[in-house]
């Protein structure tokens, strides 16, 4: 029972409470070794309720997935704890089990109960995102797992700490298990000092507040939340929407994979139904249950991106999984390429509910990470590799068109600059650019995709790998808006330039120098009917260069030549 | 003829001007509105309202926002760009970023338009070798399609151009010889470092605001001379020194941030004369609070920043930390019942709803009229006669007070400690991430809001004391007159210690000193004292972030000594140990950049100059007013603030008022007046 909070304080807790995570944050991103998570960001800092594992408060910097998917972290840890029978003031869990904890085997995350007078209050975590984690391959993607010990050591829930005592055999055990013992030592140390940091800080606010009026103000703002969620969706109309949505195959059969969702409103709750997903598969595009259900808050959160990032706002949505689908893979399926599959989830939801509410959402994103992997050896022997994500267009909305050459919408990393990469490997970029044409048509069109051109320099040649998709299956348009264009991915052999019999997806290609690989990503869908885009738009689109002419006539008809700019 | 030194500080709202006579030692200041579309205007009159002529005016030294508002409204130039065959859309795929995380809404406009940025044939690689010798024939023609588009600046964006400028350096020689005006730069001329989006984009922006910057400048130092005016005429840089006025006609993109770090280099020599090493400055304006961190006396200082979403400058700056919680920021209750401020403002137009000027939302100064703490007889500005309080007072009721079924009274405190509470945490975050501990620091409000809330920020983040100038209206005017002139040079080396010629980094950091020097030179003032220093950005090999290493090297005659490569190996791991806490066994140590900066130090002047003269308590007493704290109204002496003596011991609760800001000392702390008329809050000793 919640004991009445006065809005006041509630108001001010509220915004000391986010802070707390926030710092967090601000302290691992200082210290940590490795630029992933110094300059990439991807980490997660929050405190989560002491019986259920739910989200209280998230940080705002993390990356967007992590805020769903923290929670299921702590559940573990709790269930462990309950398990074993001895959870103690001063433990802290670690663990990396994509399985139990969402995401993939690189993010290690850190439980530890918080206690109050010897009660147990809160906990707090911290997931950051290491270098190396053993595995087949460095930096463990690894598009030819058909197992989760393919692709990285794997750590269930152990305790790091014992009552304030440091397991200094956790810590060796995971050293000799990464490639990178420096780096992972250095985020380690980081995510330990947020976490003393997130302690210091709520014995602050308690011994300033009370824990009571403490605890009532986490239960206010989770009570606040669901009402904030009930009624944004009590202005949605009700009923039942569907949309699917393919992967192109699983990188070792060649098979599309469905992805469907069935969304219903009815009044003030929502459902997610993806019954009719395809079943788990044998290659990495495999999701963990956990991955799934933060997936849909994810979706959920572009939707309505002013909710605040805690459980309450997932109360009224239901989310149902099927069992035995690709969303809900059991240990030990491959979750490496988890990127691809939650990317195509949000693409069906935002699918889904463009039908039931348009000024909500916005065309589907490029829709693919492109995982693009170059390497060989130099002539004094040195092995490099380089391995990059590429961007691509974002969908139109409402507003605007789609932002051209964005990143995905579960990450806010962003690429490196080709001077960076071209300084770090023997390679050099001939192109760089837009992609003309990539962008779905629609009174607001999609954001242009982008090409990227790279040639080997290396004597001795390279090899190269893609882990991609929507080679097969285009990001599509809402509203009456058109699809982007697809993917396309070609290398240069002795015979010319050549695709991918998997279309984005294919191992070992091998290149000499002066061949070059070349990506064509999509662009976002349209939204909305392209004839209501005015023509002015249209020709001006056309003298950027944006669209050639014979394509803005076919999308748009002839209006356009019409136009002087 | 008398030695009169001028800061003008251009605002939005205003133009404030710091009049330093350095014979009599007195100093004046004053305020007029800023004058529209033509900052001039209000520029010379601000000056003329204090000195009758321009002869008597040594020094000249402006903070301006010209650059920055023609960066934010998007009225720069037309600009053309030519650059690497396959690489026109590096400004606009900037680094595959996104406006805001959560909605993937917006879109990116870039500066240049995509039909005036033209490939030419040319590429060099990272390592300096030229793959593909530049096309000049193609570049002219290039630059003659750009001057018939109507392109009145040009900028020459080649890939590695850092690493050997040589194409860039033909390229920008043949488009001099035929661009009609001297808007013309290449990328390694601008910023000569890794990273081609930041360069590039550094480079656009400059010639974005080349013509119209320069224009303005050129303006002002003609009417200044036709006034009379014979001494030097200086622009405040983002970097928190000044530069003479053709460097700044040449590098417009350096005062992006002129006006805010001015106001932070007052602070930071205030604090610094009040024995305050510490402290954490806020700027509290119509829709923002401005933060910003002085440790040790240093201003922090960032490497580069985004004026708006894609618009990166790459140049040191002043580091400031905005957040939206101004005066003008409203108070709303959201859907769930939570009150919330901002990120919605009413500006300064139409402004709170006291100003009875159309907007019927309440805002953070509507809760301080309500409560009493600003005199509703006597708005600051000027601009407006009497502040409407019922209205205030029925807008916080209606929207705040009814929905959480609180009393008007009630839901303007409620307001001021959600706002309050916000600045805190600003407070908080910016210690946090330069890995200090907030409780070190004081507090410095400074801009007209903030004296209103120092107290607050004594409670809620636990420092000891704050500090309000004499001046807080005009703190960066004041800088104007304080800044050292100072020059940034920057190199990419990017090789490891070991392979690195130490002749090669010799060469460039000599032409550094070399250059600076001549800026100084060129100034036609004299200095007290010159002083050079070297930082290199420094990494272990596969790391990408990077180390700012202090380097020390012997500058005799501003001839550079040799470096030696265990010394910058010695200055890296000294670094790297104190940021990281430990080294990496085996890492090989990286030279990324290196970095050069010659300042000359300026005359500095005797801050007690500022300081009331004589004075008593009882005559700065003005009465009383009924003023709300917490839970009650309280009887709150009222002081005229420039009136009060040094030494002046005033007990919460108080108000000091003075023409542009209102100094609140709430019950249970204690203000005093220091040396310098600053006023320091403490907590009353018990």
């Amino acid at each position: 029972m919640t004991q009445d909070i006065d809005p006041i304080t509630l108001a001010v807790l509220a915004g000391r409470m986010e802070q707390i995570a926030d710092e967090m944050d601000a302290t691992l991103f200082r210290a940590a070794f490795n630029p992933i998570i110094a300059e990439a960001h991807d980490a997660s800092h929050g405190l989560y309720h002491p019986q259920s594992g739910d989200t209280l408060v998230q940080g705002k910097s993390g990356l967007p997935i992590f805020v769903g998917v923290m929670s299921f972290a702590v559940k573990s840890v709790i269930e462990k704890a309950s398990k074993d029978g001895n959870l103690k003031d001063g433990d802290i869990y670690i663990f990396n089990d994509a399985h139990l904890g969402g995401t993939h085997l690189n993010d290690m995350r850190l439980v530890r109960p918080y206690f109050n007078n010897g009660e147990l209050f809160c906990y707090l975590a911290s997931v950051g995102h290491w270098h190396d984690l053993g595995g087949a391959i460095p930096g463990n993607y690894n598009p030819e797992a058909t197992d989760a010990f393919q692709e990285a050591f794997i750590l269930p829930p152990v305790k790091l700490v014992k009552a304030g005592e440091l397991q200094t055999d956790i810590i060796d055990i995971l050293m000799r298990n990464t490639r990178l013992p420096q780096s992972a030592q250095g985020d380690l140390n980081g995510q330990l000092g947020a976490l003393d940091l997130g302690v210091k800080r709520l014995d602050e606010l308690l011994s300033e507040y009370g824990p009571d009026t403490v605890k009532s103000a986490l239960n206010a703002l989770q009570d606040r939340a669901e009402i904030l969620m009930r009624e944004e969706l009590k202005e949605l109309p009700d009923g039942r929407w569907e949309a699917i949505d393919y992967l192109d195959n699983d990188g070792v059969s060649d098979t599309s994979l469905p992805i469907k969702v069935c969304l219903e409103i009815k009044n003030d709750t929502m459902s997610l139904n993806f019954e009719g997903t395809a079943a788990r598969c044998a290659g990495p595009v495999n999701i963990a249950l956990p991955t799934a259900i933060a997936t849909a808050y994810v979706a959920i959160k572009h939707m309505f991106p002013n909710l605040p990032a805690n459980s309450g706002v997932m109360r009224p949505i239901n989310i149902l999984i099927p069992e035995g689908s690709l969303l809900s893979a059991p240990f030990p399926a491959p979750v490496g390429g988890y990127t691809e599959t939650i990317l195509r989830m949000i693409d069906v939801i935002f699918q889904a509910a463009a039908q039931a509410a348009p000024e909500r959402v916005v065309a589907n994103a490029y829709g693919t990470i492109n995982a693009l992997s170059i390497s060989g050896k130099r002539k004094n022997g040195q092995p490099w590799v380089m391995f990059s994500f590429y961007g691509g267009g974002h969908g139109g909305s409402n507003e605007s068109d789609g932002l051209n050459h964005g990143n995905a919408p579960i990450s806010t990393a962003t690429i490196p600059p080709l001077e960076i990469l071209e300084a770090a490997y023997p390679v050099m970029f001939r192109k760089w650019a837009l992609r003309t044409d990539s962008a779905g048509s629609g009174m607001y069109r999609g954001g242009l995709g982008a090409t990227y051109e790279i040639e080997v320099l290396e004597e001795n040649g390279a090899k190269a790998f893609l882990f991609g998709e929507r080679g097969k299956y285009a990001p599509s348009g809402v509203v009456g808006g058109g699809n982007a264009a697809l993917n396309v991915f070609s290398y240069e052999q002795d015979g010319g330039w050549q695709n991918p019999p998997m279309t984005s997806k294919m191992v070992g290609i091998n290149l000499k120098q002066g061949q070059s690989v070349r990506l064509d990503t999509p662009g976002g869908g349209g939204y909305g009917t392209p004839s209501k885009r005015p023509p002015e738009n249209v020709a001006r689109d056309v003298a950027a260069g944006y669209i050639t002419a014979e394509k803005a006539t076919e999308d748009y008809g002839s209006a356009w030549q019409e136009v002087t700019i | 003829m008398t030695e009169i030194i001028i800061g003008v500080d251009v605002g939005g709202t205003f133009t404030d001007i710091f009049a330093l006579n350095e014979k009599t030692g007195t100093a004046e200041v004053t305020k007029v509105p800023t004058s529209r579309p033509d900052q001039s205007d209000g520029f010379l009159s601000g000056i003329r309202s204090l000195v009758n002529n321009f002869s008597d005016l040594s020094v000249v030294v402006h903070g301006t926002t010209a650059g920055t508002n023609a960066l934010l409204e998007r009225k720069g130039a037309k600009i053309g760009v030519i650059t690497t065959q396959g690489m026109r859309d590096v400004l606009e795929m900037r680094r595959r970023d996104r406006p805001k995380t959560w909605g993937l809404r917006g879109n990116f406009i870039p500066i240049a338009e995509r039909n005036c940025r033209l490939e030419v044939s040319e590429r060099t690689l990272a390592d300096g070798t030229i793959r593909t010798p530049v096309d000049l024939p193609s570049v002219r023609k290039a630059a003659q399609e750009l001057l018939d588009l109507g392109c009145s600046a040009i900028s020459i964006l080649f890939a590695n151009s850092y690493a050997n400028s040589e194409n860039e350096d033909r390229a920008v020689a043949a488009v001099r010889e035929i661009w009609p005006n001297s808007h013309v730069a290449s990328s390694s001329e601008i910023l000569p470092e890794i990273r081609e989006f930041e360069r590039f984009s550094t480079t656009a922006l400059n010639a974005y605001l080349q013509p119209e910057v320069s224009g303005y400048l050129n303006r002002l130092e003609k009417a200044l001379n036709t006034g009379g005016f014979s001494g030097e005429f200086l622009i405040v840089q983002s970097n928190g020194g000044v530069m003479g006025v053709d460097t700044a006609a040449k590098l417009p993109i350096r005062t992006a941030l002129s006006g805010p770090a001015a106001g932070v280099i007052a602070a930071g020599y205030i604090a610094e004369a009040a024995g305050l090493p510490d402290i954490i400055t806020g700027d509290m304006g119509g829709t923002s609070f401005d933060v910003s961190l002085i440790a040790n006396n240093q201003s922090m200082l960032s490497s580069q920043t985004s004026i708006d979403f894609g618009m990166v400058v790459r140049s040191p700056m002043i580091e400031i930390t905005t957040i939206g919680a101004g005066g003008g920021s409203i108070a709303w209750v959201d859907k769930g019942g939570l009150l919330n401020i901002g990120p919605e403002s009413a500006g300064s137009t139409p402004g709170p709803v006291a100003y009875g000027q159309g907007n019927t939302r309440p805002t953070v100064t509507d809760a301080n009229v309500v409560l009493g703490r600003i005199d509703p007889e006597n708005p600051i500005g000027g601009k407006i006669e009497k502040l409407d309080v019922f209205a205030a007072s029925k807008a916080i009721e209606t929207h705040v007070g009814d929905p959480l079924g609180l009393s008007a009274i009630e839901a303007a405190e409620a307001i001021l400690r959600v706002a309050n509470s916000r600045m805190a945490g600003a407070l908080r975050l910016v210690s946090i991430e330069r890995g200090f501990d907030p409780k070190r620091f004081a507090f410095m409000p400074f801009g007209g809001g903030g004296a209103l809330h120092a107290c607050a920020m004594l409670d809620e983040v636990g420092l000891a004391k704050a500090i309000v100038p004499r001046y807080p209206g005009v703190t960066s005017a004041m800088g104007c007159v304080i800044a050292d002139m100072r020059q940034d040079f920057v190199q990419t080396i990017n090789s490891g210690v070991n392979d690195t010629d130490p002749t090669v980094i010799f060469e460039y950091l000599q032409n550094h000193v070399r250059e600076g020097h001549r800026a100084l030179d060129a100034a036609g003032t004299n200095f007290e004292s010159r002083v050079t220093s070297f930082t290199f950005d420094m990494a272990y090999q596969g790391q990408t972030h990077t180390v700012n290493v202090p380097i020390y090297i012997n500058v005799n005659n501003q001839v550079v000594a040799v470096p030696s490569l265990d010394q910058i190996s010695n200055a890296f791991d000294l670094e790297y140990k104190k940021t990281f806490g430990r080294l990496l066994e085996n890492g090989v140590r990286r030279i990324i950049n290196i970095r050069t900066s010659v300042t000359g130090k300026r005359p500095r002047f005797d801050l007690a100059t500022l300081a009331p003269k004589g004075g008593a308590i009882k005559q700065a007493f003005k009465g009383t007013r009924s003023v709300h704290f917490g839970d009650q109204w309280y009887d709150t002496n009222i002081y005229d603030r420039l009136a009060l003596p040094v030494g002046a011991i005033i007990p919460g609760p108080a108000i000091l008022e003075q023409p542009d800001t209102t100094v609140l000392i709430e019950p249970e702390l204690v203000g005093r007046i220091d040396d310098y008329g600053n006023t320091l809050i403490e907590r009353s000793k018990l």
